[in-house]
């Protein structure tokens, strides 16, 4: 009894001293109201009683939920390791599988027909951020290169479009490989120099990578038209045929929609390859890797180059889509977002990342029935899966290649074994 | 028996610290070599040395794999290194974790396989059957290893002296000409460390060059053809094991590490300065 009582009441005292900083920091701005006019001084000490009982509670409720998040952990990880959950049984197994692609993919091809042209669009969105998230996933998840400058490879595809088409006229259906190529030649433009560099200190160079490409767009007038961006780009071709802005949108969904499904088949056969391997031997230890004859220096660049690909291409796509861009839709936030969509969905998982994409871009829009709280909402829920779900909403049991001994394998050995 | 492995005047330096003090040896086709000294001596130096993961101060690394010219090693890169036909295993374990033993053998097939992006994205016949291949050939290294019953396990959940032989399969796998093993008996219990020997042993009946630093006397003495002795990144002798038992330098050395090891070192700088 009293062994129970006593972590509780220390926990209770924490929470009591997290309020009363709280009040404290809180104070100028929720206590004090100087009217400068009238040079009278307002103090709303209710807000006082507010803020610290607000902080108690929700300390309290915080440490209850990472308390049982932390036992729940502690459980499973005492449980035999090779014991899967629903869901992984279902990604597993390709008779559940693949009826659930293909219903999915079903659903898709309705999808325009079903929606109005307004949710098309936002599907759109969140299809572009799917193929957003695959892309960082091979550079982030598989070769376990922190990259926070993704958006620069999205800007190189979209503005590529920008300038070729209007400066050159060329059509979307030519300048979408030329985008992929030329974000893959940044990526290994960017490669280059961060080869030395890991983990934290990669991570602030490529974010620094990212400023860079934004700010020249933003100040080398002559070449991008600066903040005021550039307009008038052309929507994709249909084969000639002049589209309706209704049918456009239908008709880019379904182009997102093959993008998607290439995407993944792409990044699956990757991960399923010698490279593949190649890359997590690489996130899971440099030197061992190198010694046993990974060439270090080109299987990082051809992640960061197969990366950087899939941003080219949607940067094409979001230029054509949008019609007009500017460096404003290429900050620092578009990266943090694609990066979370990687790790809330479940990193390395190319399902997870799919769901991480859907959550993320989604939910927003389907908050705004909250106003002004909407954002507040949206923060919540990232730190709910992040106590509840540290490894992702879905996080796939790894797929080990299985080896099964041939029959004449087992018969020799049993043969062997008297002598 | 002509030399796989000719190693002359190699020095390392880091700052002012001499760890490796123009070292010359060589290993012939066919023998285990052992280097031996006390803890601090150089040996995992020298190793880093001719694997490319350090560059040498001086002198040079000559390597006559199987029917081949001699190749200058110093200067390449370890993956190259690897590819030109040394392979090595780590005194730390340094197995992928995350993988299954399978996988992390498969690692060590990396530089005899080419499949690259566009076979990886195609998979096409000559891409499925140099992975089939690569499968193959890693279960038989496992199973001559005798691990054959873990493949698909994870390799983390691997019992400690069976991780030590998983890193011996994986750098097997890479077909070396010459294998470098640094410190395989550590931390076994006896048992574990007499189907080392036994490995180890078998692995030079088939033709295996080795070469093995090992602080187990019994083991070094019962497997190695000749031994190399460093002490302070200086070599004390060289000999059958027969010599290295009764020559005085060495036991001097490993009395006076027995006695108090950091003192001894400090001692020894201090004189050096
Ligand atoms: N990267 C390094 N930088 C500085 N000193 C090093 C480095 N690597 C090894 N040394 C030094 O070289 C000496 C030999 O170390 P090592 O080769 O690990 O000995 P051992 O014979 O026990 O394997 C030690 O004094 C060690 O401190
Ligand atoms: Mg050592």
């Amino acid at each position: 009894m009293m062994s129970s009582l006593v972590p509780l009441l220390q926990e209770t005292l924490r929470s009591l001293k997290v309020a009363l900083w709280f009040v404290f920091l809180t104070f100028p701005i929720m206590v004090i109201k100087v009217h400068p006019l009238e040079k009278s001084i307002e103090w709303r000490w209710q807000n006082m009683i507010f803020v610290g009982l607000g902080t108690f509670i929700l300390s309290i409720v915080a440490r209850i939920l990472m308390d049982q998040g932390k036992k729940r952990r502690k459980k499973r990880a005492l449980q035999h390791a090779q014991k899967y959950t629903l869901v992984q049984t279902i990604l597993r197994e390709p008779k559940y599988l693949y009826p659930l692609a293909f219903a999915t993919l079903a659903f898709g091809l309705v999808f325009p027909w079903i929606f109005s042209s307004y949710q098309t669009n936002i599907m759109i969105t969140a299809l572009m951020y799917v193929v957003l998230g695959l892309g960082l996933n091979i550079v982030v998840g598989l070769a376990g290169l922190l990259d926070l400058g993704y958006v620069a490879f999205y800007a190189v595809g979209a503005y590529s479009y920008a300038l070729l088409n209007t400066h050159f006229d060329l059509g979307f259906w030519v300048v979408l490989p030329l985008g992929a190529i030329l974000a893959a030649f940044f990526g290994i433009l960017l490669g280059f120099p961060v080869l030395r560099l890991r983990g934290d200190y990669l991570a602030i160079v490529t974010l620094g990578f990212g400023e860079i490409i934004r700010l020249i767009l933003e100040n080398w007038n002559e070449f991008s038209q600066g903040p005021s961006g550039i307009s008038n780009i052309d929507r994709p071709g249909f084969f000639g045929i002049e589209l309706t802005l209704d049918q456009s949108i239908t008709y880019l969904f379904y182009l997102m929609l093959l993008l998607v499904v290439f995407t993944i088949f792409v990044v699956n056969r990757l991960q399923d390859s010698r490279l593949g391997r190649a890359w997590v031997a690489l996130r899971e230890d440099e030197i061992a890797c190198q010694a046993m004859g990974i060439d270090k220096t080109k299987t990082k660049l051809t992640a960061f180059a197969l990366g950087a690909m899939w941003a080219g291409m949607v940067g094409v796509i979001f230029a054509a889509k949008t019609t007009f861009i500017n460096p404003a839709s290429f900050t620092f936030l578009e990266s943090a977002i694609i990066l979370a969509i990687v790790v809330i969905g479940g990193m390395g998982s190319v399902v997870g990342v799919i769901v991480g994409a859907f959550v993320l871009i989604l939910l927003p829009e389907y908050l705004r029935a909250l106003s002004e709280y909407r954002m507040l909402a949206f923060g919540a829920i990232m730190v709910l899966v992040m106590i509840y779900r540290p490894q992702g909403i879905i996080s796939t049991a790894k797929r080990h290649i299985q080896y099964k001994p041939k029959p004449d394998d087992k018969h020799k050995k049993q043969a062997a074994d008297p002598s | 028996m002509s030399a796989i492995l000719k190693v002359k005047n190699l020095s390392m330096r880091f700052g002012g610290v001499v760890a490796l003090n123009a070292l010359d040896l060589e290993i012939h086709e066919g023998e285990i070599v052992a280097l031996i000294g006390p803890n601090g001596a150089g040996k995992t130096t020298f190793f880093n040395c001719v694997t490319g993961i350090y560059k040498p101060t001086e002198g040079d690394v000559l390597l006559t794999a199987r029917g081949q010219e001699n190749i200058r090693l110093n200067g390449l890169k370890p993956n190259q290194v690897a590819s030109k036909g040394m392979a090595r295993t780590f005194q730390n374990i340094r197995l992928f974790q995350s993988m299954s033993v399978l996988e992390n053998v498969m690692i060590g097939r990396h530089c005899r396989t080419k499949a690259y992006i566009l076979g990886a994205i195609l998979r096409n016949k000559a891409t499925r059957d140099e992975e089939q291949e690569t499968i193959e050939k890693s279960y038989a290294i496992l199973k001559k290893i005798g691990l054959e019953k873990y493949v698909n396990e994870s390799a983390s959940n691997l019992p400690y002296g069976a991780q030590r032989r998983l890193e011996i399969a994986r750098a097997l796998a890479t077909e070396p000409s010459l294998l470098l093993l640094d410190e395989p008996a550590a931390g076994m219990n006896p048992q574990e460390t007499k189907e080392l020997e036994e490995l180890i042993l078998r692995l030079q009946q088939e033709g295996q060059a080795i070469l093995l630093i090992e602080h187990d006397m019994k083991l070094v003495m019962n497997l190695s053809h000749r031994i190399y002795v460093l002490d302070y990144g200086t070599l004390i002798a060289t000999g059958t094991p027969q010599e290295i038992r009764n020559n005085p330098a060495v036991i001097k050395a490993y009395l006076g590490e027995s006695d108090d090891d950091s003192q001894h070192r400090s001692h020894k700088e201090g004189a050096n300065a």
